[in-house]
């Protein structure tokens, strides 16, 4: 007979070896459907996991994708840990966009020094706000924030569609569904010329170690782990749970809305439909992969932002879809999910 | 206007709702045993390619059918696998089965993509559609199965104390709401397109999910609601026809809005948020 038995305490070493146990059996899976698509695995495997990161464009272009998903998955580690499931971090990246790329497109002609801050501060706003809906409504009205920030992602995606086919569109854009690029003020400053690494891999640094600090050495990331772990323990001690709920919700919203605007103001330049490859979902990935450490996260941002790039070698040089990617992305999560399973439970054999 | 114009549109709507109410009551029923499935557009893409390419290879619709069925069937149970044995968090689980499942159907269906086919009737489909909501409704609220379909879902503790089956009964509404994506894509891609091509289910599957929240859980009400939502992105692409100035997001943002007040309207009061919602939804079930 198989029996399981919850754990008291969690294993400190399962946990921290699940996701690359995780890792190892995605590419397990992963090295089979290539023998499925009669191609030799570890020919793709070079070409997926190596070839892209094997030149100095490819390491700064791992940059430009992994920055986003971390600063993202940073965000939601707060909302996590407090057991508070916001999904919705696609919606609150377009709205950032959107704010802080409004900004940018009022001062269109602006040469200002200020006028970058401006947007990027506006861009923060933006995302916060847009996260705060569904906080307000969980708080006040006892709302599901599962399916509140759901919602208000498609909603914020139309509303983004709808300014950049209508009012924001470039007048002298031959009628396409973009704004005009922003001035050269507007632009986010690469970190070395010629690439398209940009300034935001700093702020995601400075995000990182802050959480660090913040999970770790403050009251407030005391107050989390402790809501996280029974939300009837921390109303003894008397921590406000609504208050937690609505910053980790605005924190959160406030990193995927930096996401946002770094993204339309670094290596995109102007307003669009199709700003994100879904990076608002797949930090979701991101944050669990990198068991909502900031050092974890960092390290799962570049595995994750890797099956991106490998992905788009792989349609050019072994004629396969981008989207096995997300046959990637998506293994990986089911496996890390299920190694979690040997974290909190104990299997014995009678 | 003239009548020839309203009875088209009307025909319209109804060819393209139907793939709302199939993946839309299946997820009813999966969340009335108190489980929530994310994966609905993964479930719905592959069971769209694996009908495709069935019909492709062996030009028999009935194998094209039940190969899709299948598809839902095996993803289902992993899906069911992986929440109700491993105790994974539902949330992530469905997000893994939605990404995965994008994934695969786009690379089973390079091969594929702009291969002519000659499509099946949509009418069998969406006659079946209405009697298959008649039938859920009438079993989950008429019969055995249903009432331990719903104690389960309200509070999995009390109905393994009277001793039903949890586990069991989540299993078989996890695979029901898989079959019933599946279908929901079989539709898309063999009656309704017919054609593959990789993301062609567009989003339907979020808006079934919105679906049975804005039904408040009620079969009768998910089939007014998706011939709601159905017409509603029908009248967006005819606006000009009936001369309205709206921009066009506006309507298709509807369905999210609408459903976001439903649920703020019923989860602000206990009351009313214990005879809607499944009380156990999302929640894992672990034998004391």
């Amino acid at each position: 007979m198989i029996k399981i038995q919850k754990r008291n305490s969690s294993s400190s070493l399962i946990f921290y070896l699940s996701p690359i146990v995780a890792i190892f059996l995605t590419l397990f899976f992963g090295s089979l459907i290539f023998l499925f698509l009669d191609l030799s695995p570890i020919e793709s495997f070079k070409i997926f996991f190596i070839g892209p990161i094997s030149n100095w464009y490819g390491l700064s272009e791992l940059l430009v994708k992994a920055s986003p998903l971390a600063l993202i998955a940073l965000g939601l580690s707060y909302c996590f840990k407090n057991n508070i499931y916001n999904i919705g971090a696609e919606g609150q990246l377009t709205m950032g966009a959107l704010f802080g790329g409004g900004v940018g497109l009022f001062f269109y002609d602006s040469n200002s020094f200020f006028l970058l801050p401006t947007m990027i501060l506006f861009g923060s706003i933006g995302g916060a706000f847009w996260a705060s809906i569904p906080a307000i409504l969980k708080t006040k009205f006892n709302t599901n924030e599962i399916l509140s920030s759901l919602m208000l992602t498609y909603i914020a995606l139309l509303i983004l569609d709808y300014f950049v086919v209508g009012p924001w569109k470039d007048p002298t854009g031959y009628g396409l569904p973009k704004s005009r690029p922003f001035s050269d003020a507007g632009r986010l400053p690469v970190l070395v010329d010629g690439f398209r690494a940009h300034i935001g891999v700093y702020f995601t640094i400075i995000i990182a170690a802050l959480s660090y600090f913040i999970f770790n050495k403050t009251l407030f990331g005391f107050k989390l782990r402790v809501t996280g772990f029974s939300s009837k323990a921390s109303k003894y001690a008397g921590f406000k749970n609504d208050n937690l709920i609505i910053y980790t919700f605005l924190i959160s919203g406030a990193c995927a809305g930096l996401a946002g605007i770094f993204e339309v103001s670094g290596p995109i330049g102007q307003l669009y439909r199709d700003i994100s490859p879904n990076y608002g979902f797949t930090a979701i990935i991101v944050a669990f992969l990198g068991r909502l450490n900031p050092i974890g996260i960092i390290l799962s941002s570049l595995l994750i932002a890797l099956t991106y790039l490998g992905a788009e070698d792989a349609q050019l040089f072994l004629k396969i879809p981008s989207a096995v990617g997300f046959v990637f992305q998506g293994l990986v999560l089911f496996f890390l999910l299920g190694a979690d399973f040997l974290n909190k439970y104990r299997v014995l054999l009678k | 206007m003239n009548y020839d114009l309203i009875l088209g549109i009307l025909n319209i709507v109804l060819i393209s709702t139907t793939p709302l109410v199939f993946a839309g009551i299946g997820e009813l029923v999966t969340e009335k045993s108190g489980v929530l499935n994310l994966g609905l557009e993964g479930l719905m893409l592959v069971g769209a390619v694996s009908g495709f390419i069935s019909l492709v290879i062996t030009g028999n619709y009935f194998y094209s059918f039940i190969l899709s069925i299948l598809s839902g069937v095996v993803l289902s149970s992993i899906f069911a696998f992986f929440v109700l044995r491993l105790l994974t968090n539902q949330i992530a689980t469905g997000l893994a089965l939605t990404i995965f499942g994008i994934g695969l159907s786009a690379m089973l269906g390079k091969k594929f993509a702009g291969t002519p086919i000659n499509g099946l009737s949509p009418y069998y489909l969406i006659i079946f559609s209405f009697i298959l909501v008649f039938l859920i409704n009438y079993i989950l609220y008429k019969t055995k199965a249903g009432l331990i379909i719903r104690a389960v879902g309200e509070n999995h503790h009390s109905a393994y104390a009277l001793g039903y089956d949890v586990i069991k009964t989540r299993y078989l509404t996890i695979i029901f709401g898989g079959v019933m994506c599946s279908l929901a894509g079989f539709y898309i891609s063999v009656c309704y397109a017919p054609m593959w091509q990789e993301g062609m289910t567009a989003g339907r599957g979020w808006i079934a999910l919105a679906l049975v929240v804005f039904a408040t859980w009620k079969p009768w009400r998910l089939l007014v609601g998706a011939y709601i939502f159905g017409g509603v992105a029908i009248m967006q692409m005819n606006l000009q026809a009936f001369g309205v100035k709206l921009p066009g997001q506006f309507f298709n943002m509807m369905p999210y809005l609408a459903t976001l007040m439903v649920l703020v309207f019923i989860s602000s009061n206990k009351v009313r948020l214990k005879l809607n919602a499944p009380s156990s939804l999302t929640m894992p079930f672990i034998k004391d």
